[in-house]
């Protein structure tokens, strides 16, 4: 989103500014852009300057302001990473507000200026928040239509509405504009719920058959200004006065700073400061390059710990089979899988690893704070920007109603990423100084620091009976995630920890179960979490990486079922398929019924061929195969199939060609859609190939695209078809719900990955990445 | 320090500042211009990118007092307020998720076509290889470069 561009559009012109002091609203100044909010309570225009209160949920003008020349703005508590999250949100709120799309603008995340609906975070825009967007739009225009009736002196009954204009049915000539009505004013309704997710009015949502702008495909409205340079990001934040930080990180894990020796920079160009406190330590220059120079040449004496911090990367899986579980409740029973065992034709048993992986954005970590008038303004891309105004004020000892996060782009990070550290690291140096400070990481930064997916060991048993259909499975995931760091917290963000503020009790971290509808009788499964040796001030750090735990769960998974469908000769889909027929009944989401719609349309469209896995000929260098994977995310179902070529000769494997059926409910914007499927499914190909967080036993050594490669051009699928199933056995219901997008389609992508490879050359990689020497490596043990 | 003068966009800029200061830097503090952007400051993946004398080159790792030509970034590529169409391809393929990395898919393009106006497939995977995307828009970037070049896609 382009926030200066939408508010000298709708906001910041002089007249907007007359309008806003004499209603009674907030306008404040930022430096860097004029920013007006909508209606805040109890805020007048003189006594509350400068403060920032909460933009109230319960207030209709806190979330849609209609303009004079008869178009709106719809102000929204989420965040966009980059999948179109604000054009659905226009498509939602336009249609039930009966405004032409064109004819409104979305604000999105900035604290002061939007209600806190908590940012992004799964995968629940649509979902979740969408709800409240269309209810409060609905009222809107129910508001609206009131307004017109008293105006144009008929029953509301008798009105017809479209594109803002309300015309009298019975006489057409007889109209009145939502601008004519109310721009230039306030619309003074209170809304009820008991939380923002229930915000309501009287009205009732449209039913779906009336939606009309909901299942088309308007372009995404932020795209033009990121292709043309005209985009403002979070990096582009330039104020008066400002100055460059940057880190000067431990130099191993754990380290104890001993001394700082200041002079060893002070005499170089533009040289400001040196921050140290505790083990945290950044320099800080007039100039960006000064800032860099200055961070390579300040010397420090830093004390090793006594203790070696964690096991080397290729020692990793081995520890975590040893280590004590710092959690590990009893296992979930169903059925007499004992029994099942026992009585079992066959039993299957593998062990499958997933190493750390980072967000390893493609932008480093940056933020921009300004402290000016004893307040603190903090510039950021983080996608929970209400939650690091929280903490940032809990962390400095500031009141809340003096810190805000102005929201603007940056480089993708699903999830918790080093954005949170480099936010509240700004913060604190910008008070520090009294001055402006753009902080920003630097790529060994990002690389090293970054927080981490949990590393994941999962050991699958399986009973199959004579016929050859799996009837216990024993499932017992172990996660490396002790101390799994939450989101913009003032006590776990690296700054805290390097300062020695930081929690007394780590968070327990989490492991994962499958995500399936398969009718299995017979199941035990267990869920346990270890910890490295050190859990505070080290890189290794774990915090939510998209659909966290989705991937590396349903890898395990997955490719189990597949070990069974070969194990039982049977085709992978059909081996599948059976285990959803088999069951009985379903939830209140059909999520059975919906399940076996989407796993039978991702095999018509790929037109599989039903044979068991693995009995294709293998000539040639290349060797090409097919693999298959399902699972669901709360109400969202997808299945994927994945075709490989596997280089025999360099181990080299290419996805060419990615089938994927999706299920989401009601489709807001089908290419947007579309193209956040695409780009889930290629993220988790990455991680499948390429991504492993490589580490000796006391310092990461993945520091940039070379010891850290990612997908590339290269690897790009030749061929990419995604349907979209609405699998709904009534599909006609008029409040036909619209579940989430993005990280669902990330899930099941390692294991149809792996699945296919094995279909390629009969050789069962359970280790992730597959990179090409590892696939080599097995192929040539396995002979093939 | 030292004076400097850059064309850039089909204008002149006269900088003060060291010599070896990567070109990045200086289009981005000095000049104001938001196109090329830091990823990794090691030219590894691209984010900078921008075109001297028809080359794309990564700014990040570019002394500033190297640069003989005439500069074009992002900002630079269309003209008279007119998108190139590259840009417009962009659009209609819809192709950025963040967009973060988009100057530096989009500069290379530019000069890869310049170059060779009809690439192959194998061509536009091996002309992109070294621009990196952590959104792995890949698939539709390459749709976009051959809407671009004028092939049915």
């Amino acid at each position: 989103m382009n926030i200066e561009k939408i508010l000298l559009e709708h906001g910041a012109t002089p007249s907007r500014r007359e309008f806003l002091k004499t209603s009674g609203m907030l306008v404040v100044g930022v430096s860097a852009a004029a920013v007006v909010g909508p209606f805040v309570t109890g805020a007048d225009a003189q006594g509350a300057r400068g403060l920032y209160p909460d933009p109230d949920y319960h207030q209709l003008d806190s979330w849609i302001v209609i303009h004079e020349d008869n178009t709106a703005t719809f102000y929204v508590g989420k965040t966009d990473c980059g999948q179109g999250t604000g054009t659905a949100f226009r498509q939602m709120m336009s249609d039930e507000l009966d405004i032409a799309y064109k004819d409104t603008t979305c604000i999105m995340g900035t604290t002061d200026i939007t209600v806190d609906q908590g940012g992004s975070g799964g995968s629940d825009a649509i979902q979740t928040d969408g709800w409240p967007m269309r209810r409060v739009a609905a009222e809107a225009r129910r508001v609206l239509l009131d307004m017109g009736s008293q105006r144009l002196g008929v029953p509301a009954a008798g009105l017809a509405v479209s594109n803002a204009v309300i015309t009298v049915k019975a006489d057409p000539t007889k109209k009145v504009t939502y601008g004519e009505l109310i721009g230039g004013k306030k619309f003074d309704v209170t809304l009820t719920g008991a939380n923002i997710d229930a915000t309501t009015g009287v009205a009732k949502v449209k039913p779906v058959q009336e939606l009309r702008m909901v299942g088309q495909s308007p372009q995404r409205y932020d795209i033009p200004a990121k292709v043309d340079g005209s985009n403002k990001w979070a990096v582009d934040v330039k104020l008066p006065g400002m100055v460059h930080a940057r880190n000067v990180k431990p130099p191993v894990a754990g380290a104890t700073l001993v001394s700082v020796d200041e002079s060893s920079v002070r005499s170089l160009p533009g040289f400001v400061k040196v921050v140290s406190k505790g083990n945290y330590v950044a320099v800080v220059f007039e100039r960006e390059e000064q800032a860099i120079a200055g961070a390579r040449q300040l010397k420090a004496n830093w004390r090793k710990p006594a203790d070696a911090p964690f096991p080397k990367s290729d020692d990793l899986f081995t520890y975590m089979r040893g280590a004590t579980p710092t959690s590990k409740p009893a296992p979930t029973l169903v059925g007499n899988p004992d029994a099942a065992f026992a009585a079992a034709a066959r039993v299957v048993e593998a062990e499958y690893e997933v190493p750390f992986q980072g967000h390893t954005a493609i932008g480093p970590a940056h933020a921009t704070a300004d402290p000016s008038n004893g307040q603190l303004t903090i510039y950021s891309n983080d996608m929970k920007s209400y939650g690091m105004r929280n903490g940032v004020a809990q962390f400095l000892g500031m009141p809340r109603e003096r810190v805000r996060v102005v929201w603007m782009d940056g480089p993708q990070g699903y999830g918790r990423t080093a954005a949170d550290d480099a936010g509240f690291e700004a913060a604190y140096i910008a008070t520090e100084l009294g001055r402006p400070v753009r902080m920003q990481w630097m790529r060994s930064e990002e690389q090293a620091w970054d927080t981490k997916g949990p590393a994941f060991v999962v050991k699958i048993r399986g009973a199959l009976d004579a016929q050859g259909t799996l009837t216990a499975l024993d499932y017992t995931a172990r996660s490396c995630d002790y101390n799994h760091l939450g989101y913009n917290e003032p006590d776990t963000v690296l700054i805290a920890q390097l300062m020695g503020k930081r929690r007394a009790m780590p968070a327990a971290g989490n492991s994962a179960f499958p995500n399936e509808m398969y009718a299995i009788p017979h199941r035990r499964t267990a869920l346990e979490v270890v910890g490295l040796p050190l859990i505070w001030e080290t890189p290794l750090r774990t915090g939510n990486l998209r659909d966290p735990n989705g991937p590396q769960s349903t890898f395990a998974a997955e490719s189990f079922i597949d070990e069974m469908a070969a194990a039982a000769k049977a085709d992978p889909i059909e081996f599948r398929m059976r285990m959803l027929t088999a069951g009985n009944g379903d939830d209140n989401g059909f999520r059975r019924a919906r399940s076996i719609a989407v796993l039978k349309a991702a095999a018509e469209k790929y037109g599989w061929q039903p044979r068991p896995a693995a009995t294709g000929r293998r000539t040639g260098d290349i060797l090409t195969g097919r693999g298959v994977s399902y699972t669901y995310r709360n109400q969202t179902i997808v299945a994927e199939i994945a075709e490989v070529e596997v280089n025999r000769r360099t181990g080299r494997v290419w996805v060419k060609r990615l089938v994927c059926a999706h299920d989401c409910g009601l489709v807001i914007n089908p290419e947007g859609l579309r193209r956040t499927i695409e780009g889930g499914m290629l993220h988790s190909i990455s991680r499948a190939l390429f991504e492993e967080v490589a580490f000796d036993t006391e310092k990461v050594l993945s520091v940039d695209w070379v010891s850290h490669p990612t997908l590339t051009h290269l690897d790009a699928p030749a061929q990419i078809d995604v349907v979209l199933v609405n699998g709904d056995p009534n599909p006609n219901r008029p409040d036909l719900p619209h579940y989430g997008a993005g990280e669902t389609s990330c899930k099941p992508m390692i294991a149809a990955v792996a699945n296919a490879i094995f279909d390629a050359t009969g050789v069962r990689l359970r280790r992730v990445p597959f990179r090409k020497e590892r696939v080599l490596a097995a192929l040539n043990a396995a002979k093939v | 320090m030292s004076t400097i003068t850059l064309r850039v966009n089909g204008r002149a800029h006269t900088v003060d500042v060291e010599p070896a200061t990567p070109l990045l830097y200086i289009l981005r503090n000095d000049l104001g211009l938001q196109g090329p952007r830091f990823g990794c400051g090691l030219g590894q993946c691209g984010a900078c990118t921008v075109i001297v004398n028809g080359v794309a080159v990564r700014s990040c790792i570019t002394p500033t007092s190297s640069v003989k030509g005439e500069v074009t970034t992002l900002e630079g590529l269309g003209g008279n307020g007119t998108l190139h169409p590259l840009q417009q391809a962009w659009i209609d393929e819809q192709v950025p998720q963040c967009g973060f990395c988009q100057n530096g898919q989009i500069m290379t393009a530019k000069a890869m076509l310049d170059k060779n106006p009809h690439p192959t497939d194998e061509q536009i995977r091996q002309g992109m290889a070294g621009i990196l995307c952590r959104c792995m828009t890949y698939y539709r970037i390459q749709a976009a470069i051959k809407r671009a070049a004028g092939r049915n896609v």
